[in-house]
């Protein structure tokens, strides 16, 4: 069978991951965009970012939008994995039904 | 006959609804069944699983039992099931569809299965022996074939080399015999023979050490291996071979050869003398090998239709035997009455389905054509019965963990419906986060989703089973976990802000404190004390700012041990009042007062108050008592050492409550302990006759009449005889109250030093669920953290495998092993915290004779 490379268990491992991923990386690139203050620890700033300025919260600002994208993207990842491991789950059932 | 009807009604009217809080109610029956009938009743009774036999010849040893060949003949059909099985397995045969349920063969049919499974194991037998018989044959004929082959290039060889060298021109006759072969050496008068065959590769180097050892000189060995692996004939391994050709001189020398090659293990073919008769036997051998694979291909297809007409059936005869030995067992157990032509059978029968039972030996009588019926008749016993739960798919998890300590006693209590509600309550507790409780409620709702599947019901892999007969508490479990996550406020170890917290900055900035907090203290940032900074607390749960928070743990940690133990004493006290359920129950009215009363009074005046003082001080001291608000740890403990004056009291009129509750606490521990067992002593003793009497009582199988004449004796006798009666009751009642008295200080001990041990006990919630938010914190900020700070451009693929690592941990670490873990200390405060308040646990579980729950030994060797 042309393809195939995983078994039925690690497709729908794969499957499961990966609407886990988009999920949860969707949920926090909108977190990320909405600039909430619980995911401060998580933004990468440096200490200069933190100086006073005269638009403080724009450069935090822009530092969050730019993980909120970069979560975004990496969901967009996740639900290409997903396509890929639903096509394996798929020609893993027709190699079941076929072989008998 | 005019009895009947009335009973039957009367039993219908007394029909109580079967309910999870307490076991139901059984009785002990005995069975006549007809001789000719008694097969089809049990058979019957299996199939409807409603009662539990009773071994009424346990002293007789299972092979002088009556039913003993009959159960002889099923094994040695079970014997033969198992052979097809396991043939049937090797050659890759699915079964068919296992949901039939075959009903049991008469005696007389089981002759016919009887035969058809011998006739198959005798056909199966041959034709697998005529298989093997062929395939070593096939095997040999392709060892010489790679023999001759190789034997051939040995001859090729050597002629070529003499072709080349032949220059010489003194042994012009050996040039020319070169060419043909070595036989004409005849003529040098040296007898040559020559042996050849296969050796084992590995076997070829002490082969020919041996050879020239022993024979000095006088052979010429060949060799050369054989390029594919081929099947050792006796084994079946594939082996690499070498082929080898011995030339040698003499006749004794050919017997020394012969002694060695068998030791070795040579298999030996004759070597052709000619290049024609080697020509002649490649071609016979060709023929012979493909007549060979021919003739294989065929018998295996017989083989394998054979076995798939085999397997259609065979499921069918697996259950057919299984039943008809399980009925023979159940005969078995049963004994003969006076007139040896009825068979006695004592079970064990809930009340409510003895209408049920008498309708199944109705059907088993009419199936089995008998002119007079088999019939039911309660037996009163004073022995214990089982006990037996009706439980649905929901409720079979809860009672499973439940009975895991201990059965219940009969007609006890049962702790299996509260349960299920404060099992994954404790669980949620110590688990507490939304997202891990969404996941566990989400597989478990898969699970649910899945339960028909004959795949996931049917697996063989324990871990797996034990997960999935648990489905419903994990579901629960789940779903519990997603509201205490929503309580603690944590998600993943991130707090969600749904409401708008409640804490202000701006606040600090507007009333012109923050400089002077940020210069004098580097830790403190947000005052409630100044107006607008805390604007009332938050809805549901926690705020989400104390997630930012440095001093978050200082918080949460009194939070949660304070819930701790307000949560234990109410799991206890609860257990405490389901107690009350059993002493009304078994009519010991004095326990209400003697034991239930003081327990309550201890626990809810020492610990109750604790609670109380708790609640109290939550409600009643805001934000600007908080400097000098008392600690109620100091409270507590000043409270048992009555020293009142040193504090400033929580509330008015303190001291005096606390001296109050603190006396009515050390009264009732003295009640508690002496209560009892002063009480029974004057019940035995205050009135004699009743003593005398209660006596008699004790010989099983006593007649009414018997007890109205002992009366009526006793009263023309006199006191004479109820002196003597009392004397020995005297005897036997001190002996009890010691026991008793025993018993009770023990009891007493136990639980007063109880409450204090089970209260701290119940600290764990706090533990676990501490132990839980920092693991997903620390995995939080050592994992998802390093992907998300990436700022690099390659940053974003950098997070896809984090985050899949992130979501391998959380399942690993946070999931099974925290979960496993919060499972079980659930578990042991149920078992031990508050089960020990109210259960005993001494039961026996009714295991009703039942066909679909009797286990196949072929399902256990894995086979079906």
């Amino acid at each position: 069978m042309r393809g195939l490379i995983c078994g039925p268990k690690l497709a729908a491992c794969g499957i499961v991951l990966s609407m886990w991923g988009v999920i949860m990386l969707g949920m926090l690139g909108i977190f990320f965009t909405t600039h909430s203050a619980v995911l401060i620890e998580d933004v990468p700033l440096k200490d200069e970012d933190l100086t006073p300025d005269p638009n403080p919260p724009q450069r935090i600002y822009e530092l969050y939008n730019k993980v909120g994208y970069n979560c975004f993207i990496a969901a967009a990842i996740y639900i290409l994995f997903g396509a890929f491991s639903c096509c394996q789950m798929k020609l893993n059932k027709q190699k079941e039904y076929l072989v008998h | 006959m005019l009895a009947r009807p009335r009973s039957r009604g009367v039993s219908e009217a007394t029909v109580k609804m079967c309910s999870l809080l307490r076991g139901e109610e059984m009785c002990l029956a005995q069975l006549f069944l007809q001789s000719g009938s008694a097969y089809d009743c049990i058979s019957e009774l299996g199939e409807l699983g409603l009662v539990e036999f009773r071994d009424l010849n346990p002293n007789v040893n299972s092979f002088q039992r009556k039913h003993v060949n009959e159960i002889k003949k099923c094994e040695e059909m079970e014997r033969i099931l198992g052979y097809l099985l396991r043939e049937i397995k090797k050659a890759d045969i699915s079964l068919p569809d296992r949901d039939v349920n075959p009903v049991t063969p008469l005696p007389k049919h089981v002759i016919t299965i009887m035969e058809q499974l011998q006739r198959l194991e005798v056909e199966l037998g041959e034709v697998t022996r005529n298989k093997e018989k062929l395939q070593k044959n096939l095997l040999e004929l392709t060892e010489y074939t790679h023999m001759l082959r190789i034997t051939r290039s040995f001859v090729q060889r050597s002629a070529e080399r003499e072709h080349l060298e032949a220059q010489y021109e003194e042994f012009p006759f050996l040039e020319k015999d070169a060419m043909m072969d070595y036989s004409s050496m005849q003529r040098l008068g040296a007898k040559l023979g020559f042996i050849s065959g296969l050796i084992q590769r590995v076997k070829i180097e002490a082969f020919e050490r041996m050879l020239w050892r022993v024979c000095k000189g006088y052979t010429i060995l060949s060799y050369a291996e054989v390029e594919e692996y081929l099947e050792d004939p006796d084994t079946g391994e594939p082996m690499q071979s070498v082929v080898f050709l011995i030339s040698y001189w003499g006749d004794q020398i050919g017997q020394k050869v012969k002694k060695i090659c068998d030791c070795y293990h040579c298999h030996l073919y004759p070597y052709p003398s000619s290049n024609e008769e080697r020509n002649d036997v490649v071609e016979g051998l060709r023929t012979r090998i493909q007549d060979l694979h021919t003739v294989l291909h065929r018998t295996e297809d017989y083989l394998k239709q054979v076995l798939i007409k085999a397997s259609e059936s065979v499921y069918t005869w697996v259950i057919q035997v299984k039943k008809m030995k399980a009925i023979y067992y159940i005969l078995n157990q049963c004994s003969f009455d006076v007139t040896n032509k009825c068979l006695i059978a004592e079970v064990w029968c809930p009340v409510n389905d003895i209408p049920t039972l008498r309708r199944a030996l109705e059907e088993g009588s009419r199936k089995s054509g008998a002119t007079v019926p088999s019939f039911v008749n309660r037996l009163p016993t004073t022995d214990t019965p089982p006990t037996l739960i009706r439980t649905n798919k929901f409720t079979s998890g809860f009672q499973n963990i439940v009975d895991a300590y201990g059965v219940g006693t009969y007609r006890e209590v049962n702790p299996a419906p509260f349960t299920i509600i404060t099992f994954p309550f404790l669980f949620a507790v110590m688990f507490g986060d939304l997202g891990h409780g969404a996941i566990m409620f989400l597989s478990a709702a898969w699970m649910v989703l899945y339960e028909n599947n004959r795949k996931l019901k049917n697996t063989r892999n324990e871990i797996w089973n034990t997960f999935f007969e648990g489905r419903y508490i994990i579901l629960m479990m789940g779903l519990f976990s997603i509201y205490t996550g929503l309580i603690y406020n944590d998600c993943f170890s991130k707090s969600l802000n749904i409401f708008g917290s409640g804490w202000s900055v701006r606040a600090m900035f507007e009333n012109n404190v923050w400089d002077s907090v940020i210069s004098g203290n580097g830790v403190l940032t947000l005052d409630p004390n100044i107006t607008g900074v805390f604007k009332g607390p938050y809805p549901l749960g926690i705020d989400p700012i104390w997630n930012l928070a440095s001093n978050r743990l200082t918080f949460l940690n009194s939070y949660k041990m304070k819930m701790s133990v307000i949560l234990g004493i109410i799991h206890m006290s609860f257990g405490v009042v389901l107690s009350t359920f059993n002493h009304l129950h078994f009519r010991k009215k004095y326990n209400l007062y003697l034991v239930f009363l003081p327990e309550l009074l201890f626990m809810l005046c020492l610990f109750g108050y604790l609670v109380f003082m708790i609640l109290y001080k939550w409600l009643f001291f805001t934000v600007k008592d908080s400097r000098h608000a008392p600690s109620i740890l100091i409270q507590f403990i000043n409270m048992f050492l009555m020293q009142s004056d040193t504090m400033q009291p929580l509330y008015p009129g303190q001291a005096g409550l606390q001296v109050f509750l603190l006396v009515i606490a050390l009264l009732s521990v003295p009640v508690l302990l002496l209560g009892k067992p002063v009480y029974l002593y004057w019940l035995q003793n205050g009135s004699h006759r009743l003593g005398m009497y209660r006596g008699y009582e004790r010989v099983r199988r006593n007649s009414e009449e018997e007890l109205y004449l002992m009366r009526a004796h006793d009263m023309e006798e006199g006191s004479s005889l109820s002196d003597f009666s009392t004397s020995g009751e005297h005897n036997t009642e001190e002996f009890n109250f010691a026991d008793e008295f025993l018993h009770q200080a023990i009891h007493t001990i136990e639980y007063c030093l109880g409450c204090v041990s089970n209260t701290a006990s119940y600290l764990r919630l706090w533990a676990l669920s501490l132990a839980h938010a920092q693991l997903s914190e620390v995995l939080w900020a050592m994992v998802m953290r390093i992907g998300l700070r990436m700022d690099t451009s390659l940053g974003v693929l950098f997070l896809v495998p984090v985050f899949g690592l992130f979501a391998v941990l959380t399942v690993s670490i946070l999931l099974v092993m925290e979960g496993l873990s919060a499972f079980l200390h659930a578990l042991r405060l149920h078992w031990v915290e508050f089960q020990n308040k109210f259960y005993s646990g001494t039961g026996v579980k009714f295991c009703p004779f039942s066909f679909s729950l009797l286990p196949s030994s072929f399902e256990h060797d894995g086979l079906l």
